[in-house]
């Protein structure tokens, strides 16, 4: 074979790969409008009155994840099944985005902290890697650091609008997702990054429980939740 | 394993000195274990994980060594009287580095490899650039990447290796067969800088009197800067960025086959060397740049 047919023939390849990327770059930005809408169904929650649906907003929320499991279901028939990591940078950012989505439906539902394998399940993709598209465990320890930010929001604005055991529950939960990373051996990456912003979302809760403590507010909360001194 | 379990034990310091908060949760129905549990598991997964691309790392320098000494051996080639000999050495350098891809492919059974292909990118592109600067040597063409993947794939010889392998990586039903291919985008990297290796055997070649080498160096640097620029920017960023020095090793040989033609009727063979052993250093002054 003469050097220039070899070129030739690699040049096919890198096109051809090139093409696979294109196709998943039009997904994924689909996949980036369903997360945004579900956002905007979601952020409703961080007003006064949005408190009273809170199931209405998840129902709702809900309803998009169908769309957003089609997505992926279109996604994973864009490149051959067992080359995910070759095209992982491309959905990453929006699987990061979604897995958050996911754990914020569940937690506003039921409080808890949704394991990797339900994650899965409600995104319509596999927990194991052998098994096909798959959930990479970075992406989604990224996605809970993203809930715990997200929940301090709500911290605050519970407060706002009135509800003094919110953030006393979101102060617990949040110190149990903080013991948790601190297990972790994290590397010097973007996953250490986020994990490192974990401690201010802590702080702004203890300030917020401090807040209500100090001014007996939180006995006022009168479902018993608050157990703070 | 230290600090694992430093890990876990300030993981039960914490929980001791706050009581309230573990009784809050669990009337808050959060049950600790659940979380600590996975958590847990999450540690293990990670840390396999980081270990795994570790060890690759490592292997892959060992590779890059063992494939620039490799390089080093062969550039002796242009002035030593038995060629073969120095052709037989590299061979067995070359397959050393071979046992340790083999290693890698191991580590890799079972694994996507895309998943540590950073790890390992810079070995094998040394390692391609070795092995192709040995195959121009012997035949005057360039090696193709399926005879590159042809000679990474091993076989077990004994029974020993197979116990290194991780059982649980053992899922293929061909366990004794490993094969490592190289990427596209890894062997065009690595021929990339095989160009500048050529670039430097054809100075040193003059250096020694030999005439002819590098006006067929020149004839192939040609051939795979065409094969570059075919490609140009359809492939990723760092095949594009090669480009650039490949022109200039071009150009450079280019310049010394030139100086050949116009001085070479002047002046007699033995005093050529003089000529261009100077401008030997000359450029290599120029490569140590930054």
């Amino acid at each position: 074979m003469s050097v220039s047919e070899m070129f030739i023939t690699l040049q096919g390849v890198l096109t051809a790969d090139q093409d696979i990327r294109e196709e998943i770059r039009k997904v994924v930005q689909t996949m980036e409008q369903t997360a945004r809408e579900i956002l905007t169904v979601l952020q409703g929650v961080h007003q006064g009155s949005g408190f009273q649906d809170i199931p209405k907003k998840c129902q709702k929320a809900r309803e998009h994840f169908g769309t957003v499991r089609a997505q992926l279901a279109s996604l994973k028939m864009k490149f051959p099944a067992d080359q995910y990591y070759r095209f992982h940078e491309h959905w990453r950012f929006v699987l990061q985005r979604l897995v958050f989505l996911a754990t914020f439906v569940v937690y506003l539902e039921t409080e808890t902290l949704v394991t990797r394998e339900a994650v899965t399940e409600i995104l319509g993709i596999e927990a194991e890697r052998e098994k096909g598209f798959h959930l990479d465990i970075e992406d989604y320890l990224s996605g809970v650091l993203t809930l715990a930010s997200e929940l301090s929001r709500l911290a605050v604005n519970s407060v706002t609008a009135g509800d003094y055991s919110r953030p006393l529950r979101i102060s617990a939960f949040i110190n149990e997702l903080d013991s948790g990373f601190r297990l972790l051996n994290l590397k010097n990456d973007s996953l250490r990054k986020r994990y490192d912003g974990l401690k201010y979302d802590v702080k702004k809760i203890e300030e917020v429980v401090y807040d209500l403590s100090i001014r007996g507010l939180n006995k006022e909360a009168t479902d018993g939740a608050g157990g703070e001194k | 394993m230290s600090g694992k379990e430093g890990a876990g034990g300030f993981k039960k310091r914490k929980h001791d000195n706050f009581p309230h908060g573990h009784r809050r949760e669990e009337k808050d129905n959060i049950n600790p274990s659940t979380v600590f549990m996975s958590f847990k598991a999450f540690q293990l997964e990670l840390d396999t994980r980081h270990d795994k691309y570790e060890r690759l790392v490592k292997l892959s320098r060992d590779i890059t060594i063992e494939s620039k000494r490799t390089i080093f051996l062969l550039h002796r080639i242009t002035s030593a009287p038995n060629g073969d000999e120095i052709l037989m050495e590299s061979e067995a350098k070359l397959d050393t580095v071979r046992q340790k891809i083999k290693q890698v492919a191991q580590e890799l059974m079972g694994d996507d490899m895309y998943q540590f292909h950073r790890a390992i990118s810079p070995g094998l592109q040394e390692y391609v650039e070795a092995v192709s600067f040995q195959y121009f040597i012997k035949t005057r063409t360039l090696v193709s990447i399926e005879e590159i993947n042809k000679q990474l794939i091993f076989e077990a010889e004994d029974k020993e290796e197979e116990t290194k392998v991780p059982a649980s990586d053992c899922l293929n039903s061909q366990s004794h067969i490993w094969c490592l291919k190289v990427t596209p985008v890894d062997y065009l990297l690595g021929v990339a800088d095989l160009t500048g290796e050529l670039m430097r055997m054809c100075i040193s070649s003059v250096g020694n009197g030999d005439i002819d080498t590098p006006f067929e160096l020149s004839q192939f640097l040609r051939q795979i800067y065409d094969g570059f620029s075919y490609i140009g920017n359809t492939g990723p960023y760092e095949v594009s960025k090669k480009l650039y020095t490949l022109k200039q090793s071009l150009a450079k040989v280019e310049n010394a086959c030139y100086t050949l033609k116009v001085r070479g009727s002047e002046i007699p063979k033995h005093m050529l060397a003089d000529v261009f052993s100077s401008k030997t250093e000359i450029i290599e002054q120029e490569d140590g740049l930054p």
